[in-house]
């Protein structure tokens, strides 16, 4: 098979189902008076990826980061995979055992081997015995490719190693959702390639994603739907072909200019 | 322009460096004489140490050690300095103050065991196993040192296997927090009623044991280690602790986490000690006895520890908010993300100052000479008073001072080994 041929199956896998994963509906976050989100209406099918882009301080990073409670919304729902978010402690460990997350600083535990790295949530979350949590995180390193760095401390790694460990860290507590925030902002141009790549395969293969990113060409190719925020709103969602190419708010239109501008 | 062109055809080889550049006459120059105030602060620095060892060596280097009183080594014309006699002659007293000479096997066997049960925990290496003697210890030492009946400590533990056992059985039927309230509330209310009249029974009916020694007669280094290791062992656990609820959400715990720390720290070591060995007496019901080692173990150890919490605080406070919302994101809970993940890494930034504290511990032991109690320096006064060496200063404090040394200098070996290995970056 071709390489085109191949990336057309892959995208055909590419379905979006009608289940809903996540839902949320009016949801209003304030840091002391400072109200950075401001009546978001959201709804994320299984098998849907977006990217939400916007300037910085428009309240992305908070809003997907409301998403698994590491932030607390003040009014509003949020629903994740049938599960409502609230202060029950209970539901807050369910969803997150459910919702992977990476962060922009990857956030390793640098105590830690990778394998252990990996193998830490399994074990104490998920209580799998030690033996099949190394076999699943061996499985996910090489999903990352990366196993021969098994032993080695975070530290020792590059940055892109680091954060693709984080993903595979995420993906071996076989997460339902995987949110991204800013996961190659901190890396050098080439080491985000290989991190984006991975997220590429990790989206052909059918996982709920959320990215926070500024890498349009990684939202032409796998999202399916791009949110542009500003100001703590949503102020424009679109299919990505018709949100580069025909940018409805002036917001947006200016936003665009300034970041593919160059 | 051809010129610029150039392409290296042959990788070269390493070469050795030159002889200048390693070794002794590297380092010297390096270190001693980088500079021209480097060279004269190294040459001072010599002279200073020729000069303190030229004055010190001759005294301290005497053939006094036989002398049987101060007035012998004076009456000497051979001896011209240090009397060194009375270290000879009180050094039994020294290390064991007035425990009885024939049951002093037990302090020394004690010794090796806590040298043995302290092993697995400070190298990782040994057989993991070996933690089970660790944890037994604790019974095994109070035992071996107070003596009386071995029923006694034996029951103490039953109260852990009580406690154990309710929790394991009770977790199945009314859950978690439930089954550990009860199985507290067993475990103590066996300690309260049930351990004493059991043991009494059981040495009745099979009087093991081993003469018991009272808390009087412990004394010299013993009682500086055995106060000392206590407060060790209790005051970190009890710092994480304070450490850990000064910084929760919960409102009560942080009040009291903080107004225990805040006020244990701002008083002096010494009248914590007064507290336990007058006042204490006097808030307890009339009659109980309640030994004056333990309340002053437990002085020390809540002063440690109220520090203790000060210095893994200033651990948590290091660690990048990362950490935390990495445990969170993966689902570990509160305790197992502070098991795992923070207090392991807020630990190792601590570990200077958390050895710096145990160290300090170790030296505030000799406090209690000030309530009466013998360690060695409560001692001093005892051997200064008796007739052969009334007058004698210079001597005992620096044996006593290079007794604490030994112990000390260790702990801070260790901790730099420590620090070495967890090191995981390169």
């Amino acid at each position: 098979m071709s390489q085109t041929a191949e990336k057309e199956a892959n995208s055909s896998a590419m379905q979006v189902s009608d289940e809903v994963a996540i839902e949320i509906r009016n949801m209003n976050k304030w840091y002391g008076d400072f109200h950075v989100l401001k009546d978001i209406n959201l709804t994320v099918n299984r098998g849907e990826r977006i990217v939400v882009c916007g300037p910085s301080g428009s309240g992305k990073s908070t809003l997907i980061r409301c998403i698994n409670r590491l932030e607390e919304h003040q009014k509003g729902d949020i629903i994740v995979d049938g599960t409502e978010l609230s202060s029950d402690l209970k539901n807050i460990d369910k969803i997150r055992s459910e919702v992977g997350m990476c962060f922009q600083h990857f956030n390793l535990f640098p105590h830690l081997t990778i394998l252990e790295n990996c193998t830490l949530a399994p074990i104490w979350v998920r209580k799998t015995p030690k033996k099949e949590a190394e076999e699943i995180a061996m499985h996910f390193l090489e999903k990352v490719k990366i196993p021969e760095q098994a032993l080695k401390y975070p530290g020792q790694l590059s940055g892109g190693q680091q954060q693709r460990v984080a993903i595979a860290r995420s993906l071996c507590m076989k997460p339902r959702i995987m949110l991204f925030d800013e996961p190659t902002s901190a890396l050098d141009p080439e080491m985000i390639a290989e991190v984006l790549d991975t997220m590429i395969e990790l989206a052909e293969e059918g996982m709920t994603m959320i990215c926070v990113t500024h890498e349009m060409g990684f939202a032409r190719k796998v999202a399916n739907r791009v949110i542009f925020m500003d100001a703590g709103q949503i102020v424009e969602q679109n299919e990505p072909e018709e949100f580069f190419n025909n940018p409805k708010s002036e917001r947006t239109q200016l936003f665009l200019s300034q970041i593919l501008g160059h | 322009m051809s010129d610029q062109s150039y392409v290296r055809t042959e990788m070269l080889s390493e070469q050795p460096a030159p002889l200048g550049e390693t070794g002794v006459i590297k380092w010297m120059r390096e270190n001693l004489f980088s500079s021209l105030g480097n060279s004269i602060l190294s040459l001072l620095a010599l002279a200073l140490v020729i000069f303190i060892g030229a004055e010190l060596l001759p005294w301290a280097i005497q053939p006094s050690w036989s002398s049987g009183s101060l007035r012998q080594c004076i009456d000497d014309p051979n001896i011209t300095g240090a009397c060194w006699g009375v270290i000879r002659d009180r050094f039994n007293q020294l290390l064991f103050g007035f425990y009885p000479q024939e049951e002093q096997w037990r302090p020394i066997l004690a010794f090796f065991m806590m040298l043995t049960a302290v092993a697995p925990v400070l190298f990782d290496k040994l057989p993991r196993k070996m933690v089970w003697f660790s944890a037994l210890y604790p019974f095994i030492g109070v035992w071996l040192l107070w003596g009386g009946t071995i029923w006694g400590p034996l029951m103490v533990v039953a109260g852990f296997i009580i406690g154990y056992f309710a929790h394991k059985f009770l977790t199945g039927v009314v859950g978690e927090l439930a089954a550990m309230i009860v199985a507290l509330l067993a475990t103590i209310i066996w300690w309260l009623y049930g351990a004493g009249p059991v043991a009494e029974m059981l040495s009745a009916a099979m009087p093991i044991g081993i003469p018991a020694i009272e808390s009087s007669k412990f004394g010299g280094l013993m009682l500086s280690i055995t106060i000392g290791v206590s407060g060790i062992a209790l005051s970190l656990p009890i710092g994480i602790m304070l450490a850990l609820g000064r910084q929760s959400d919960m409102f009560i715990i942080k009040v009291l986490s903080v107004g225990f720390i805040e006020f244990i720290r701002g008083v002096p070591l010494i009248t914590l000690l007064f507290v336990a060995s007058v006042l204490l007496n006097f808030f307890l019901p009339p009659g109980t006895n309640f030994d004056l080692i333990l309340r002053v173990i437990i002085m020390v150890t809540i002063f440690a520890a109220a520090y203790m919490a000060e210095v893994i605080r200033g651990g948590l406070a290091a660690l990048p908010t990362g950490q935390y919302e990495a445990a969170d994101a993966l689902g570990l809970d509160y305790w197992q993300s502070m098991r795992l993940i923070i207090m392991p890494q807020a630990l190792k930034i601590s570990i200077p100052g958390i050895v710096g504290t145990f160290i300090g511990l170790f030296k505030d032991t000799t406090l209690v000479s000030i309530i009466g109690l013998l360690d060695p320096v409560g001692l001093i006064g005892t051997i200064q008073g008796s007739g052969d060496w009334n007058g004698i200063v210079w001597e005992l404090n620096m044996f006593i001072a290079l007794m604490f040394w030994v112990f000390t200098f260790s702990m801070s070996r260790y901790s730099m080994y420590l620090e070495n290995k967890l090191k995981t970056t390169h």
